[in-house]
């Protein structure tokens, strides 16, 4: 299946794009996800373990995506 | 129990107003303000960004952790986004509850939620024209269930968490 996995702030700033489009297997998991952007999106400098949102709720690297989901990836917050 | 982002600036004293009743004794506030230096460099501003849906989420989530942890519902959290000048106001939490320890204590937990978990970003602009996105690191780990810990730094005030 195709994503368009969300980008923000530092990584949407790498990337020149607020979304970068992976292709994954249709069971992935956020980990395969992950994976995929870093091949996509090489410019994007990714912490080995990136904080990632699924339906607006952070998501561990187990959690199962479908095409209907919205992904993003979570720079380090810094609200406040 | 009211939060949320807001595009325009915050109105400190209509926040403290909303969360204000003759039950409760105490009203704790706090303002997070844009600050002139960060790490030596003269700011200019600072811009901050949202993943909106997400914050708005998150800032519910929390006011709701908070109002079964500290016992009271008598709480509002703005958090505003866009351009923002030296001193203005980026987030404001207001808490009430007939005890100060509570309130109090309520107030330093959601800040110190909202810098972990709240999807917002901050772009500063530097007095020399450049800009910086502000990351503090803590991307791994930080934002799961469980990492922000209540009890954690009460008590204590020592920890800086003015720094807007």
């Amino acid at each position: 299946m195709q994503l368009d996995v969300l980008l923000f702030a530092s990584y949407a700033d790498a990337a020149g794009a607020t979304s970068v489009r992976v292709s994954v297997s249709d069971d992935a998991r956020v980990s395969e996800v992950v994976q995929a952007v870093r091949t996509a999106a090489p410019a994007v400098h990714l912490p080995a373990r990136p904080l990632v949102a699924v339906n607006h709720r952070y998501a561990g690297a187990d959690v199962r995506v479908t095409p209907s989901d919205e992904v993003a990836l979570i720079p380090p917050v810094a609200g406040g | 129990m009211r939060t949320g982002l807001v595009g325009t600036p915050i109105d400190i004293a209509a926040i403290a107003a909303d969360v204000a009743s003759p039950a409760n004794g105490a009203l704790s506030l706090f303002v997070g303000t844009v600050r002139d230096t960060n790490d030596g460099r003269p700011v200019d501003g600072i811009e901050y960004n949202a993943y909106a849906p997400m914050a708005e989420r998150e800032l519910a989530e929390i006011a709701r952790e908070a109002a079964a942890q500290f016992g009271t519902t008598h709480i509002v959290i703005e958090h505003r986004t866009g351009y923002l000048a030296l001193g203005e106001a980026s987030v404001a939490i207001a808490v009430a509850h007939p005890r100060r320890a509570n309130a109090m204590d309520a107030t330093r937990w959601i800040i110190e939620a909202l810098k972990q978990r709240v999807p917002i970003w901050k772009l500063e602009h530097y007095t020399d024209g450049t800009r910086q996105w502000v990351e503090h690191g803590r991307g791994q780990g930080a934002g799961r269930p469980g990492v922000v810990r209540g009890a954690e730094g009460r008590g204590s005030s020592d920890r800086e968490v003015t720094d807007a």
